[in-house]
This record gives C-alpha cells, structure tokens and sequence, in this order.
C-alpha cells in the first residue's frame, strides 16, 4: 500500500541521511595525529661500573661467597651482556693501598678499565685481579668517575657498587653526587649495597636520590648480576638530551627558549622567568618539573605561570604535594587563536616557582633541578566536534521532534481536508 | 464505528508500529556501538595509516618488561597491555600510554613481595597518573593509596580517571586525549626495607567512545615532542563519530512519520475515483462523460 510504500521510502532515506552525515565530515574533520617526536641523536651511551674493593669485601656473606667474589662472577656476566654501542668502563675504589694512612687511602681510586668501546676479555682479565684491600672513599671515586664520562652527548651512567658507607669524612659523597649532577652533564647514579646497615643504606639512597638514579640493597649474587645488567640496559633508552639554561628574576631580562627540553636549578622558595615566542595559530604547551633531590619538608608545591610582557596573566597551574616524592610537576597550555599572516608572535612569559623547604641541616645550594618541557602545536582553528555540528542525543530530542513533526502534520492535514470540503482539491 | 474512522484507526497504528520499529533500530544501533569498546571510531577511515605504522617505539606485541625512571624514559605501554617491571622498593616506576576522547580509563596496579626478601614492617604504596602535561589528574573511583601489611603478598591499586574530553578549557585541568603517565612508588616504608625487591604489574583498559560526552572543539592530541611517542593503535579518533547522529537521524524519522500520520489522521481518508465506497452506487467520473460526448 501507498503507506507501507512511504513508510519503506522513509526508512530508507532515513539510513541514507545517517549515512551520509556519518560518512561525509569523516575526512574533512578526522584530526591530525600529533607529529612523531624528533629522532633523539645516535649518541653513545657511556656507562661506569665503580666497585668498592675495601677490605670489607672479604665478608662471606652473600650466597655462601664472598663479597668480592659475588661482584667478580656478576661482573662476568654483566660483561658477556654489555649491548654492543654502550662504552663501559670499571673504576675501582680501595683496591691499592692496603696501610693504615687515611690520606693516602681516601686517594685510592683507580681506573681499571678505561670508559670505551669494551674489549670483554681484557676487560675481565682486570677485574680477575681485584683483592679485596683498602679504604672505601666514594666520594673521590664519584668525582673521578663524572671524569672518566666526560665528552660525547649520550646519556651517562654510574653504578656504584659498595658495601660500606663513606670511610673519607669531611667530603661528603651525597653533597658530591649532588655537584656532579648540577653540573649539568645529566649523570645519573645507580647505587648498591651489599650490606644493609643503616647508614649504608642512608648514603647510598641519598646518593641515588641526588642524581635521580636508583638504590637497591643486594642480598643474592643472582639479584647484583640481573640489577646491575638492568641499569647498564638502561642507558640505552632513547631519550632526549635537555638543554641547560638559566631562567632570570624578571621576564624583561629572561633566556628566550624555543621548543625544546631545559634543566635549571632553583633555589628554595624561589622564582624563575623564562620567555618563549607564539605564533598565531600555534598553541603553547609548557611542562615543569622540579625534582625534590635531597631531604625536603613534607609539603610542597611547584607554580608555573604564563604571563604577558605587561603583567596580566594568561594561564596558570599549580600543584601541591605531600610526602615522599621525586618530582612535583605543572603544566599550561595557551592556545594562540588565527590571526592575519603578519600578527607578529606574542611573547609569553614563563614563571616558575616552588615553595619546598627543608631543615636547617640541609643544604641550599646547589638549587632544585628543575626540568622544563616546551612544545608548540599547531591548534585546530574550527571546533570540529559533533556537538558542534548541533546533533543532539536523548529521549526528549526524540519526543520534541515527534511532537513538532505530528503538530506540523495534523496542520497539513486540515488544510488539505478544507481544500478538499472547499472544493478546492490539489488534484 | 464509522468506516472513515476505523481506517484512520488502522493508518495510525500501523505508521505508529513504523515509527517505532524505525527507532528501535535506530537507537539500537546506538546502543550497540555506544556500549562496544571495540567499535572503534577509527577504523572508518578517519585515521592516519601513517599514524599506526609508527606507532610507538616499544611497539609489537611483546608487554614492556621495564619500567623508565623519569617523564622522558617513561616505558610505552599499549592500552589492555600488561607492564611488568622488577624493581627496589624506593624506585620510581614510570610509564606512558595513550588514551583518547571519550574514554573511561582505569588503571590497575599491582606490587608483589617476594618471599625471599624479609620485610619489616607496613608499607604504604601509591599510583599516580599525570597527563601529557605531567598534571596530576585525579582519581573518581579506586584506591590509588593503600598500605600492604608486612606480611601481605601483594598490594593492588586502582585509579579510574575522569572520561578523557576531546576539548577543553585552557585554564581547566580536565583530562584531554593525548599521553598519560602512571607513576608508581612507595610512599611510606621502614627504612630498612629500602632497596628491597619487589615487582610491579600495569594495566591500562578503557571503554567508551568518543562524542558520548560530546564538548564543542578538539584539541590536538597533548603528546610532547620530548617524552616518548605514544598513539592508539590505530591512530587517534577523529572527533566526528557520536551516538548523537542516530538519535538525531532517529528523531527525523521519527517527526517525519509523525507528520505523514497527523496529516493522514487530519485530512481523512483520500477518495480514491477507481475504488467505490461500499454502499454508493458506482459514479463515472465527470471527465470521461465529457470525453464521451465530445
């Protein structure tokens, strides 16, 4: 019937109407994916192992074995699974002087193995030799050993390797990690322990804490060879090198960045500016994070702000903590709408603050390391999402359009049914 | 009864019946994609092929056995995927995966004690989950904070986000598709049980689509160019696709035929020439009685 024959005619326009909405802004809207990030540089990784050989690792008492043969025999293992492009080295501390002299032992590093391409055999041929003897001065061992990697831009590894705590007051070895790393050479230090004596354990952990490396304490030999091959594996992730700078007091005098990973240091409780330039059309995505590498107080915070060169703010996040933490991070974004060819760039300034404290005991400087991320993007200019394109969803959406379709209809209708009483019929 | 209205009667229910078998399938349909996480959006054309096929560096099919240490090594997980990591308790674990618009994403995490390792005491463990901005985004359900007792073997941890939005304001901290970052650690321990063994387990799993809570734009998916590439499988959504099209396609039916049956239930019922009502006399048209006569 004419009904059935409309109602099919209905459908079916009904599911081509569907379709071809459905179908037709897909291409036009579907966004872009975000641009692969750039290729992180083929650089050689340089890793160094620095063992502790003091007389304290004559102890039995890993799996039955001495300390030093537990390090030898992982060391072995570690060696045969080097990844090829990693330069490795070994640094040994307290292996030569055996004597009583504490200025002489606390000199008493040694470079077994210099840090380069890795000959395997010869490599543990050296360490074959190592006996148990002298002092444990890790202190000097760090600094000789941020030596020993210095050069090249790949990333760079420590894996310090001890039993005992400092033995070379008044050098602090966690004050020199903690140089080492704002030097900027982006030196991470992995610390074990063979013993797990609290002030080790204090040591190491404030050493790895320093640089944003690890600490493990080490019970088994099984345990020391899968750890330290998964810190030297480590060394080849693929990562982007930050770039150091220096933020200023004011945004007039700020470093200019542009898109890009940077460290910085800051001190507690204060601020830093920076200025990066957006072009219309782009959007502003700025990341900070500061890192809590030493004893801090149990609250926190980091602000990172987007300012303009006149002092109004644009944007701002901030992010509070509290408790045992690595880093605490902010994040903004400005999206900067189209505007003709030649709108210059808008300046924005960047302001980072923290408001970490910590006791009287605890050193201020170096500052906090704080790492800031910068990226610019292309913003979609045209809102491109279905509520824009005025669809609707809902059981009343469905009742309104009923009710009005009816009504309309129901008019339709008495019009044509008084055209036909008038005699005035369409036909 | 008169005639006239039964068949008006009659017209009205069958378009009725129409118009509702016209709208349960269309909402049906709506229903079923809605509710089925593996309709995906993008497999309809909208993705980048290119986008896949460099998907993320810890691609294939292989869970990462790893965990990064910082934001810029964080390891690169793949959504349903299970990370594992063996670490120290003290460490930092970290890792990345992608999530897109309209997504309900929960996160699980579990920490095991080996049994070798002897502990001391209670220890307080926590997930967190940053956004491609590295802000913290906050949890609606699930316990992301839990203290294992000494002797327990396990800790697990949950963290439901909020439905991750395909646009939002810049000012706002609302969760926008693009990396998000897990961070799992130790809050509180017994400083002699720093640095023992424990391995860690990471899930990410979502369900939802986008355009279910449809907002007015998008915004380019927040990936920094600086940590490590994360992207769907297949690409990210285009924002185009939503539920909202076959309520509304349902609805234009629905007022359509609605208005065919007003219309019909009004004007009555046509007087067709060739069908004589029963009871009338059969009448010859005007026209043919004048064709005739010409």
């Amino acid at each position: 019937m004419i009904i059935r024959k409309l109602l099919a005619a209905g459908v079916g326009s009904g599911l081509l109407a569907v379709l071809a909405c459905g179908l037709l802004p897909a291409s036009a809207v579907a966004d872009d994916p975000s641009a692969p990030p750039a290729d992180s540089a083929k650089a050689t990784p340089k890793v160094e192992l620095v063992l502790d050989v003091s007389g304290s690792m004559r102890a039995k008492d890993i799996d039955g074995q001495t300390r030093m043969s537990a390090a030898k025999q992982a060391f072995d293992d570690v060696l045969d699974s080097v990844p090829e492009n990693v330069e490795l080295g070994i640094r040994t501390l307290g292996a030569d002087y055996p004597g009583n002299d504490r200025k002489t032992g606390c000199k008493d590093t040694r470079q077994l193995y210099p840090v380069g391409p890795l000959d395997r055999d010869e490599a543990k041929t050296a360490v074959a030799t190592l006996a148990p003897t002298g002092w444990t001065p890790i202190g000097p061992a760090l600094l000789k050993a941020a030596d020993d990697l210095k050069g090249g831009d790949g990333t760079r590894r420590l894996v310090l390797i001890t039993d005992g705590e400092d033995t070379c007051a008044p050098l602090n070895p966690c004050d020199v990690a903690r140089d080492i790393a704002a030097k900027g050479i982006h030196l991470v230090i992995d610390t074990l322990g063979l013993v797990a004596d609290s002030s080790t354990r204090n040591q190491l952990s404030c050493i790895a804490e320093a640089t944003g490396g690890t600490y493990t304490a080490v019970q088994h030999r099984q345990q020391l060879t899968s750890k330290v091959k998964q810190l030297v594996g480590r060394s080849t992730d693929a990562v982007v090198a930050p770039v150091a700078t220096q933020g200023a007091a004011t945004c007039t005098d700020a470093p200019q960045l542009k898109t890009g990973v940077y460290t910085d240091r800051e001190l507690f409780s204060e601020n830093r500016w920076y200025r990066v330039d957006v072009p219309s059309g782009q959007e502003l995505r700025a990341s900070v994070s500061v890192s809590a590498d030493r004893a801090v107080n149990a609250n926190y915070g980091v602000l990172l702000r987007g300012v303009t060169t006149h002092g109004r703010e644009i944007v701002r996040d901030d992010e509070d903590g509290t408790g045992r933490t690595d880093v605490v991070s902010a994040g903004i974004r400005y999206p900067k709408p189209h505007k003709d060819s030649d709108t210059p760039p808008e300046t924005v300034c960047l302001q980072v603050g923290n408001s970490f404290s910590a006791g009287p005991s605890v050193k201020t400087t170096p500052g906090l390391p704080v790492e800031l991320s910068i990226d610019l993007v292309d913003s979609p200019d045209q809102p491109s999402d279905v509520a824009f394109f005025g669809l609707g969803s809902g059981w009343w959406l469905l009742g309104t359009l009923a009710v009005s379709g009816a009504v309309l209809g129901l008019l339709a209708g008495w019009v044509s049914r008084w055209r036909l009483s008038t005699g005035r019929t369409v036909r | 009864m008169s005639t006239t209205s039964r068949r008006a009667v009659r017209l009205l229910t069958v378009s009725a019946a129409g118009v509702l078998a016209a709208a349960a399938l269309a909402l049906g349909a709506g229903t079923a994609l809605a509710d089925d996480p593996s309709a995906d959006p993008s497999a309809s054309g909208s993705a980048d092929p290119g986008a896949s096929a460099s998907a993320s560096p810890g691609d294939g099919d292989a869970a990462p056995t790893e965990a990064g240490t910082n934001f810029r090594t964080a390891t690169v997980l793949r959504q349903g995927q299970e990370a594992t990591a063996d670490a120290s308790a003290g460490d930092y674990l970290y890792w990345a995966f992608a999530a897109d618009t309209g997504q309900h994403v929960t996160v699980r995490a579990t920490v095991t004690f080996p049994e070798t390792a002897a502990r001391h005491g209670a220890s307080t463990w926590q997930l967190d989950v940053y956004d491609g901005l590295r802000r913290r985004q906050p949890c609606r359900f699930g316990a992301q904070t839990r203290t294992a007792a000494a002797d327990a073997t396990s800790v697990e941890l949950v963290c439901k986000l909020r439905t991750i939005r395909s646009w939002a304001e810049p000012w706002s901290n609302d969760p926008l598709r693009g990396s998000y970052f897990l961070r799992l650690t130790v809050l509180d321990l017994p400083s002699t049980d720093l640095g023992q063994p424990v391995h860690a387990a990471v899930k990410a799993t979502s369900d939802g689509t986008a355009g279910r809570q449809a907002v007015d734009g998008s915004v380019a998916p927040v990936v920094s160019a600086y940590t490590p590439h994360t992207a769907p499988a297949d690409g990210w959504a285009g924002t185009w696709w939503s539920p909202r099209w076959l309520w509304t396609a349902g609805g234009g039916l629905l007022a359509a035929l609605a208005a065919l049956g007003g219309h019909r239930l009004a004007r009555g019922p046509i007087r067709t020439p060739g069908r004589p009502r029963p009871g009338e006399p059969p009448r010859e048209p005007a026209q043919y009685a004048n064709r005739g006569m010409d």
